[in-house]
């Protein structure tokens, strides 16, 4: 019971986020937010995937212009910091050979704050994640 | 006999331009699309900017073949042909024929087969062995030096570890009948969750029953597999160069060392030092050596086999007391992807029975540039390194800096000598072999 009320919470917290995208109002909180992911990047991810997002060939792909890094699938996102890649799937057309960490000791506010950071830097723009979307995400992800 | 069809202007730029070595017997030849070709037996030129390579004074380069594709190692035959072996397949195919008919130093592919992707490839008394990332095939070779049977090899290994980590199955053979293949370790340093920080190493590392280790198999039997395989050599995280020493009638080999010790690490490591450790190695090897993956790896600055962080180093703690220690260290992530001893007697004294080693270039130095693409020399004596590494051939990347792998756009990667002692190098790019000859008198 203390369950679904919860969820609800989830669920009418997070609609009022996932309906704005990238606003006046929400641009000093994505800005904060991404400020604090550039420095999870720096330290979990810029060694694979580049400082500028560019990652290796053939071995970690680039998250600068991926098209699932700048789509709507925010459960597939969160699943992939939580848990890694390791399985051998096609990527924009072309395939990398390195397994990715896993993640699972980031914080919900740590996640929502690197997927911001690598939505909007260099050349992507997408909308914002928020902590309730990956509280929820979490929940999904086994 | 000479005979020449091109204006003075012309000529006078040639003798500017071209490097010409070794004239034997000579005919020059203009065609229409005014490129200059030089057909003469035994030689070749090189191109006007040594095909964009920064060499030694005395060498040239010239583009070889271009455009083939994802071109692994190479080997060429006593005729002068060459196999490549690609690590994507064009049109279906995954291996491709080189042979220069006019003897001009440009190739043409005369035939292409095997419908798999790889890395490996070799030549051992009129056999062509060729790498998938799970088998090992093996073809007849004809008189010309050309395989009899493309459709049907003989597999004579299958089922390796393709984990898709560390993939690629490099191969030598010795004078005894045998083959060995590396089976690199689909992992980084055997951590319960690969690359993943707080994760534990796993002790003893169950990966080196099936990888991390170099096999060795026999040459003429069929389906050969981990059950008769002999594990030749372990602790080895991912050997991408190897070869043969002819002299010693023994194995060497270039490892690619551990990434991301600062990303898992950060409290003992920063990210400078996380780029300059730890040394990518070249190690002689012995029947049963083990090298001391993935419990230590070597650092070229304290000059010893340090203890892992995963199996509780802290950067200083020496490890591996039974372990070898490599007999070259080079700075760290540059990835050596190929490595061949020089028998020929085209290039100066210096560099006969010396180790060329072809670095692919490294990703995991970052935010520092990156380093390596670039072939480099270590004089041998002796089956021992006699001197310093040195840079031998630079400038495949076609920048200055290479910020991000990315940038490059040439990487170096596999390595052969031609039956007249030019060094071939592959780049698995744009699949560009450049020749390198030695042209001063
Ligand atoms: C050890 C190297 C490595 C590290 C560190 C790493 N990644 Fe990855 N990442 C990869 C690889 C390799 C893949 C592709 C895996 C596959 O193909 O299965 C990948 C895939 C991804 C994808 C999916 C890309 C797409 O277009 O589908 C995202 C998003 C991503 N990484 C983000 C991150 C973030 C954020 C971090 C830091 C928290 C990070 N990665 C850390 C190697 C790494």
């Amino acid at each position: 019971m203390k369950y679904f009320y919860f969820l609800g919470l989830i669920v009418v917290l997070s609609s009022a986020f996932v309906s704005s995208p990238v606003t006046n109002q929400s641009q000093p909180i994505i800005k904060a937010s991404m400020d604090r992911g550039k420095i999870i990047y720096l330290q979990r991810c810029m060694a694979c995937h580049q400082v500028d997002g560019s990652g290796g060939p053939r071995l970690n792909p680039p998250l600068d212009g991926a098209s699932t890094v700048k789509g709507n699938d925010k459960l597939k996102l969160v699943r992939i910091i939580i848990k890694g890649m390791t399985e051998r799937v096609e990527i924009d057309g072309e395939y990398y050979d390195n397994n990715m960490s896993a993640n699972p000791d980031l914080t919900d506010t740590q996640i929502a704050d690197v997927l911001n950071y690598i939505r909007n830097s260099w050349g992507n723009k997408a909308s914002i994640v928020t902590i309730a979307e990956v509280k929820a995400a979490r929940t999904k992800i086994k | 006999m000479f005979s020449f069809v091109f204006s003075s202007q012309i000529q006078h730029h040639m003798k500017k331009m071209f490097l010409i070595f070794l004239l034997t017997s000579i005919s020059f030849v203009s065609n229409a699309n005014d490129s200059i070709k030089v057909n003469i037996t035994n030689q070749v030129v090189a191109n006007a900017d040594n095909a964009g390579l920064i060499l030694p004074s005395g060498f040239g380069a010239l583009i070889a073949a271009d455009n083939l594709g994802r071109a692994r190692h190479i080997v060429a035959t006593k005729q002068g042909g060459i196999y490549v072996k690609l690590e994507r397949l064009v049109g279906g195919k995954g291996i491709i024929y080189l042979t220069d008919a006019n003897k001009d130093g440009k190739m043409e592919v005369e035939t292409s087969f095997g419908n798999y992707i790889g890395t490996g490839i070799a030549i051992k008394d009129n056999y062509l062995y060729a790498s998938s990332n799970e088998d090992v095939f093996r073809y007849q070779l004809n008189e010309n030096g050309k395989v009899t049977n493309p459709d049907n090899p003989q597999r004579i290994v299958k089922g390796l570890w393709d984990k898709r980590q560390h993939a690629s199955k490099s191969i030598v053979l010795d004078n005894a009948g045998n083959i060995y293949v590396n089976i690199g370790a689909p992992s980084n340093s055997c951590q319960e969750v690969d690359r993943t920080k707080g994760s534990k190493g796993m002790y003893p590392c169950p990966i080196l029953d099936s990888a991390g280790g170099i096999w060795q198999f026999k040459v003429d039997q069929t389906d050969q597999g981990y059950h008769n395989g002999v594990r030749y050599a372990t602790g080895l995280r991912n050997v991408v160069g190897l070869d043969w020493n002819q002299q010693q009638n023994k194995l060497y080999v270039t490892m690619h060392g551990r990434d991301m010790l600062y990303t898992l690490y950060p409290n003992l490591f920063d990210t400078t030092v996380s780029a300059e450790l730890p040394s990518e190695t070249m190690y002689e090897i012995n029947k049963g050596d083990d090298a001391g993956w993935p419990y230590v790896y070597y650092d070229h600055f304290q000059k010893k086999k340090v203890l892992s962080p995963e199996y509780g180093g802290d950067g200083k703690k020496a490890g591996g007391e039974k372990a070898i220690d490599p007999i070259v260290a080079f700075p760290a992530h540059m990835a050596p992807n190929a490595l061949l001893f020089y028998t020929g007697d085209q290039f100066p004294a210096k560099y006969k029975n010396g180790a060329f080693v072809a670095f692919h270039g490294s990703w995991n130095r970052s935010p520092l540039p990156q380093e390596g693409y670039y072939v480099v020399f270590i004089p041998f004596e002796n089956g021992k390194p006699s001197g310093q590494w040195e840079v031998f051939a630079n400038g495949f990347s076609g920048t200055e800096v290479v910020k991000n792998p990315r940038d490059a756009k040439h990487r170096p990667c596999g390595l052969t000598e031609g039956p007249d002692g030019s060094l071939y190098v592959s780049d698995d790019v744009k699949g560009t072999i450049y020749r390198i000859v030695y042209n001063a008198k």
